[in-house]
């Protein structure tokens, strides 16, 4: 009953993350900065598979968690699950400060003159 | 860890702590990636998601499901010490952006794009965003070689925009441009805050 587009990725997708479809938080957006905790990478679980291990290896430095999908070539829906997990693990940290649902006038006059001095 | 001598280009600089996005939505081949390559400090990145949407109209005992891929093309740029500013495209309807969680949420603003050969296809962005989104909105004109130049208030009127949204021109190729409607955008969404407005 497989039709053609749908035999190899969701399935693939799906396992790949123990069979969530769902982060375990909501704080993670496509533009969260995230990096690998000082002795991240050392302690995880025996469990842990080559995608989470890909991503603590590219977290050695400060990422968004869509470069991060885009380096790992995975859906940002996939990645922030895996994150999620990570983080919760205290393998990940998360470096940016959660965001307001509007930047204030603050950060906005920040950017403004970032954009300027470019 | 610490004063790794084979730092990864990729990585942020380690002072960046803030990342904050502008959304870039316009119709197809309109000049999108054009513009985020422009000013990203780093190679356009592109990732996927995919859709699947039930067939309508398909002999249910197939039991055949579409699936489609959006892709969103982004890249990045540093501002100051510590804010990182993410450049996300994406096509312009709203049911695209939910693909992304969290994609409009927390979002400075949108630019967008338009063509002056074919306005009308912008039409449809800009109504969804209006009905849809409170997000500050700057329209920028992308002025290929060959496209008519019409005078912003005509491209104002045709669009039936507020009065208060801006209306930027140029070639986005050049980076100047690209940032001058970056910043356009930004002091609008300063001014929507009511800070230091400046009667328009």
């Amino acid at each position: 009953m497989q039709t053609e587009g749908y035999r190899d990725h969701p399935v693939r997708s799906y396992v790949l993350t123990g069979g969530r479809a769902h982060p375990t938080r909501n704080t993670l957006r496509p533009e969260t900065l995230l990096r690998a905790a000082d002795d991240g990478g050392r302690d995880l679980p025996a469990t842990a598979g080559r995608h989470e291990r890909a991503v603590l290896e590219l977290c050695q430095g400060t990422l968004a968690l869509a470069e991060l999908a885009a380096y790992l070539r995975l859906p940002v829906s996939l990645v922030t699950v895996l994150v999620s997990d990570l983080v919760d693990a205290g393998t990940l940290v998360i470096r940016s400060t959660a965001a307001h649902d509007l930047p204030g006038t603050d950060l906005l006059e920040e950017v403004l003159d970032g954009l300027r001095n470019l | 860890m610490g004063s790794a001598t084979s730092e990864d280009a990729r990585h942020l600089s380690a002072d960046v702590d803030r990342s904050v996005k502008v959304l870039v939505v316009g119709a197809y081949g309109v000049g999108k990636t054009t513009l985020i390559d422009a000013v990203s400090e780093i190679p356009m990145l592109r990732t996927e998601e995919q859709i699947t949407t039930a067939s309508v109209g398909v002999d249910p005992r197939r039991g055949a499901k579409d699936t489609t891929t959006v892709a969103m093309d982004f890249g990045r740029v540093t501002l100051g010490a510590s804010t990182a500013l993410y450049l996300f495209g994406t096509p312009g309807q709203r049911r695209f952006w939910d693909l992304w969680a969290g994609l409009a949420d927390g979002a400075v603003g949108v630019l967008v794009l338009v063509d002056t050969r074919r306005l009308e296809d912008s039409f449809e962005v800009l109504d969804q965003l209006e009905e849809h989104s409170r997000l500050p909105v700057a329209v920028v004109v992308n002025q290929f070689p060959d496209s008519p130049r019409h005078p912003d208030p005509e491209v104002r009127r045709a669009l039936d925009l507020p009065p208060e949204t801006p209306v930027v021109s140029g070639d986005v190729r050049e980076r100047p441009h690209a940032v001058a409607a970056l910043v356009a955008l930004v002091e609008h969404a300063l001014r929507r805050q009511g800070a230091g407005s400046v009667a328009a």
